[in-house]
């Protein structure tokens, strides 16, 4: 149904004048009674600009830059102009302050964690990112350089990523580190890369070709096992929420390649029988491997070493505070022992008489795994908040990270209707995975509905990853960076709403109603006849224009339809 | 365990005693320790963490980065002819601009409501690059060129059910890497040699090689030599005729001069967008492309996220959604496409406003530019003794090969550093150790002008005359 745009019943106007005192005030004009305390629900509006697509910005002749002129005119004779294209790139025509206005625009549309109270991203650590830091990412000095530089001439940036590896080695216990990889991911890939090579090393290549890891652990412990064409083993939580570690006992044999694990999981739950996972794993001959991802609450407390893993991974933009930027770019930490080290992608630093350089690649390397030496102005940020906080600044880190995620549990609980799965009177690390199928039952309201509620008060708010085996899950994760005060905003707004649901569900239902647009058909354009996946897309399926049909391939009659599966969605 | 000093960080509020205390009451503990009990003394570091000593105030911090980063000699301030994957192309200041916003550079996972301006960004670049690519489907950046060349090759063996890969011998040699570690098991790569002649790919040994177990060609252009495949359109007929695809990897900001690859007939066309107003960044900025014709076939088989325009439940309002998200493995962990996470999606939204403020002219500018500062530099190394320029009869755009006859070329770039030239980069680090250790691979942009090359050339005529 298509509704007209409707507008919030102003739910925040309520009085909030305890502060100041009629009695008191001068008489006359000039100020209502008013206090600088702001203590019931943000009054919030998002940013709608109603920025139409950049295309619609062209106009004929319009141009945002211009180029140097050759340093001599390319000769008609030369290759080159033979290969010169016939027509012009199709591209809008756009001045260069409507450009940046746009683009603006579009920032103010954002809701970055340098604005909201960005605890609703559980597994993701959304803290602090230094704004110092961003003049050392960004500087002419580090920009400027090109990979292919002589070492003598980039020592600066050698020195940054050689400390930067020994301080990963100390927090991890670790005894090796690869700085190259592009994100947890990539990492995550990079260290099913070295599961690999190490087994044919030993000549187990060929039997070794199953990896376990569990169903709290970040979908990509799975699928870049698979990708890598492992057989792969889910374990399910037990009633505790651990994975079943009889399962692991169960399922482990001469053919399992590796573990992949994570710790606390993403309920948040330290699992205290680890080394008894590690040692299952071992005593068949496979790797155990840490997804460092929820290492924010472990800084100088427990590391992979002592627990026994063979090989682990940070994400520098979740624990050591590079910014998250849209989703990337990220950077990526591989840890290994040193039976492993050989295997690590991408060149070490080493220093030879006082002069950095990159040490020749031992030939057992695994594939380098991104262009280049790693996400420079990621590790540069890394290295910058390490420095800036020492040992006794990262321990505090996440002394406080454990403090503040316990102190939010504490104030969720008070919530009717949501409730912490597992463990129920137990401490948790740095995050709580919550279920609201209480309320749910209650009302209706889904946990997916309360998230865009959450966005008519300026706040983000994240589920958990697929599948919910936390029912209407929500995972919290406070992180070191957010104040008391924050954390009270985020779950005093949560209950509010949570009680809404209870009086007027419809509202939630048709939320949100205060941000840059409004509920979103998730199924009207995903099949392949209406998807519009371009704005080229878009003028062919939708307004009927054509274009130059080029040369291409066309399947063979026999060759048959994949089977797809069924319809998902983001939330 | 000694207990450490407490310590109030600028980063950290409430490491403020007195609110620490408060919280702790609220939990019903009487430290943080208790909150950690669970965790047992064989796990734990019964140490301190042994790390350089803390630069807590943000003055001595900035010191110490601007002493270490002052050790660095940019590449972009001398007169530099690096290029190879990583190229020193104008980075327009309204780039950076945007870049750094604080908006977009903090947000992260954001739904399309809170979010909004970040998914209309990306929706936008994936338009302007579908634009310039001449193609409908764009996805949402992967990590890198490398990582968009290995999927590429791993959709074409999906796509086809084909298990052979003809894969030429001009890449680069991490890449090249990359690429068959990512194809272990999956299908055979064979490689096309390069025709001596033109340093581009043997097109009558593609002929010979073409059967029904292929599943697709690589052609890449301007190769890592620099050279165009002008034989592209003919590659891609035969690879067609065979029942295989074309699959072509180049850099997008060469389509200001060349042709689109979808125009002479790639049907998956990748690449990294590095070039496109992100800056070197030591060669950690990147972004890779990959762009298909509008066929479910093809479209089911990316693992990256892909958005699309959606309505809203507000007549002629529009909002954005994922596109087929079922394909991913953040839907379906194990049983997606490959995988998909972070990757690069603040450098997606900088490409944007760099292709939006270059338009067609700038683009167009840009090419001829580069196309022409190739082809003088050419010319003038060419008339230097002991100077010789590969297949340079061939077009090439931005790149091309030189040979010092009797030289070692790292021995050249050596003495050239002491002209303040940093020298091309070294073929036996780019293609890998077999290459001839006396050639190197060239690169000019938009940036270098007349008199750098006249630097060059005084500098090359002095050390090897």
């Amino acid at each position: 149904m298509t509704v007209t745009e409707s507008t919030d019943t102003d739910r925040t106007a309520r009085p909030k004048r305890s502060g100041a005192d009629a009695a008191t005030a001068p008489a006359g004009a000039g100020l209502p009674a008013w206090s600088p305390e702001k203590t019931g629900l943000r009054s919030y509006h998002a940013p709608r600009w109603d920025e139409p697509l950049i295309h619609a910005l062209s106009t004929p002749g319009q141009r945002g830059m211009l180029v140097p002129a050759p340093m001599a005119a390319l000769p008609d004779r030369a290759p080159e102009a033979a290969v010169r294209r016939d027509t012009p790139v199709e591209l809008p025509e756009i001045a260069q302050p409507q450009v940046l206005r746009h683009f603006l625009r579009l920032s103010q549309e954002t809701l970055g964690a340098d604005l909201n109270v960005d605890i609703g991203q559980g597994t993701c650590t959304m803290k602090y990112s230094p704004k110092i830091n961003e003049r050392f990412a960004g500087s002419p000095l580090s920009v400027g350089t090109h990979p292919r530089q002589a070492a003598e001439t980039v020592q600066g940036t050698l020195q940054i990523l050689s400390e930067l590896q020994d301080c990963l080695a100390e927090v991890s216990g670790m005894d090796a580190i690869s700085l190259q990889a592009g994100s947890g991911s990539a990492a995550i890939f990079g260290n099913a890369s070295i599961v690999r090579a190490y087994h044919a090393d030993r000549g187990e290549g060929d039997t070794r070709d199953e990896v376990i890891t569990t169903i709290y652990s970040h979908p990509s412990n799975a699928a870049t096992a698979k990708t890598l064409g492992y057989k792969v083993i889910t374990l399910y939580p037990d009633e505790n929420g651990f994975p079943d570690l009889e399962a692991l006992r169960s399922a482990v044999s001469e053919r399992t390649a590796a573990l992949f694990i994570t710790n606390p999981e993403d309920t948040g739950i330290f699992n205290p029988r680890i080394t008894e996972y590690v040692e299952a794993v071992h005593e068949v001959g496979g790797l155990c491997v840490y997804d460092q991802a929820n290492a924010n609450g472990l800084l100088g407390i427990a590391r992979a070493r002592e627990a026994g893993f063979d090989l682990c991974h940070f994400n520098l933009h979740k624990t050591f505070s590079t910014p998250h930027a849209c989703g990337g770019p990220a950077a990526g930490a591989i840890g290994a022992r040193s039976h492993l080290s050989q295997f690590l992608p991408g060149p070490r630093i080493e220093r030879v008489d006082g002069m950095y350089r990159f040490a020749e690649a031992d030939p057992c390397a695994i594939a380098d795994i991104r262009p280049g030496h790693g996400v420079i102005p990621n590790l540069i940020r890394a290295y910058v908040w390490i420095r800036a906080l020492g040992a006794q600044g990262l321990r505090e880190v996440s002394d406080i990270a454990v403090l503040n995620n316990n102190y939010a549990l504490a104030k969720m609980l008070e919530i009717p209707g949501v409730e912490a799965p597992y463990a129920p009177s137990k401490h948790r690390v740095e995050q709580v995975r919550y279920s609201w199928q209480g309320l749910t039952d209650d009302t209706g309201v889904s946990s997916g509905e309360l998230g865009q509620r959450m966005a008519d008060y300026g706040f983000h708010y994240w589920t958990s990853h697929h599948p919910y085996i936390v029912p209407e899950p929500l995972t919290l994760e406070p992180t070191e960076s957010y104040s008391r005060a924050e954390i009270d905003e985020y779950v005093n707004t949560l209950a509010d709403i949570a009680a809404e649901a209870r009086t007027d569900p419809e509202t939630i239902h048709s939320s949100p109603l205060r941000s840059s647009i409004h509920t979103v058909d998730q199924d009207a354009t995903t099949d392949p006849d209406t998807w519009a996946t371009s704005w080229r897309a878009y003028r062919r399926k939708y307004l009927a224009e054509s274009f130059t049909a080029p040369p291409r391939w066309t399947p063979a009659e026999d060759l048959p339809m994949r089977e797809r599966a069924p319809k998902a969605h983001h939330r | 365990m000694a207990e450490l000093p407490r310590l109030v960080h600028p980063y950290i509020p409430n490491s403020a005693p007195a609110v620490r205390e408060s919280m702790l009451s609220t939990i019903g503990v009487d430290s943080v320790e208790e909150l950690l009990a669970v965790i047992p003394e064989n796990l734990r570091l019964d140490r301190d963490l042994d790390l350089p000593p803390a630069l807590s105030s943000e003055a001595e911090l900035d010191r110490h980065m601007s002493r270490l980063l002052g050790a660095n000699r940019p590449a972009a301030e001398a007169i530099s002819f690096l290029g190879a994957g990583t190229y020193d192309h104008y980075v327009p200041a309204v780039c950076s601009e945007v870049n750094g916003r604080a908006e977009f550079l903090t947000a992260y996972a954001g739904e399309p409501y809170e979010d909004h301006g970040k998914w209309q960004a990306i929706f936008e670049y994936t338009s302007l690059m579908a634009d310039l690519l001449e193609m409908d489907v764009v996805n949402v950046p992967t990590y890198d060129g490398f990582q968009a060349l290995a999927t590429s090759l791993r959709m074409a063996v999906r796509i086809t059910g084909r298990t052979r890969l003809l894969v030429p011998a001009t890449l680069d040699a991490a890449k090249n890497a990359r690429v068959r570690s990512f194809l272990d098991g999956i299908a055979e790569v064979t490689t096309i040699p390069a025709d001596p002649r033109s340093g581009t790919i043997d097109v009558d040994w593609v002929a010979a090689n073409l059967d029904a177990e292929v599943a697709a060609v690589l052609v890449e252009t301007p190769n890592q030599r620099g050279a165009v495949e002008t034989a592209a359109p003919r590659i891609a007929e035969l690879a067609h005729a065979a029942g295989a695809l074309l699959v072509a990897s180049t850099d997008p900001i060469s389509l200001g001069h060349l042709p689109a690859p979808a125009s002479w007939g790639a049907d998956i066309v990748c690449g990294d967008i590095q070039s496109l107003g992100l800056g070197m960044h030591f060669g950690g900025a990147n972004g890779g492309f990959i762009a298909t014709h509008d066929d479910e076939r093809f479209v089911y088989e990316f693992p990256s996220r892909l958005f699309g325009l959606a309505p809203t439940r507000v007549e002629g309002e529009i909002g954005f959604v994922d596109v087929a998200y079922e394909r991913t493995s953040l839907a379906m962990r194990d049983e997606g496409v490959e995988w998909v996470g972070t990757a690069a999606a603040l450098w997606g939204i900088t490409a944007a406003v760099y292709l939006s403020q270059m338009g067609p002219e700038g683009l167009r500018e840009l090419g001829e530019t580069v196309a022409a500062n190739t082809r003088h530099t050419i010319s003038v190394l060419e008339s230097i003794p002991g100077v010789e320029v590969l297949h340079s009869q061939q077009a090439h755009w931005r790149e091309f090969m030189v040979r010092f006859p009797g030289r070692d070329a790292a021995e050249v770039n050596a003495a050239l550093l002491s002209y303040g030239i940093f020298g091309g980069a070294l073929a036996r680090e780019v293609f890998g150790s077999e290459a001839n250790l006396e050639e190197a691979v060239y690169c000019v942009t938009e940036r270098h002008t007349a008199s750098d090359i006249d630097a060059l050339k005084h500098a090359l005529t002095e050390i090897l005359g």
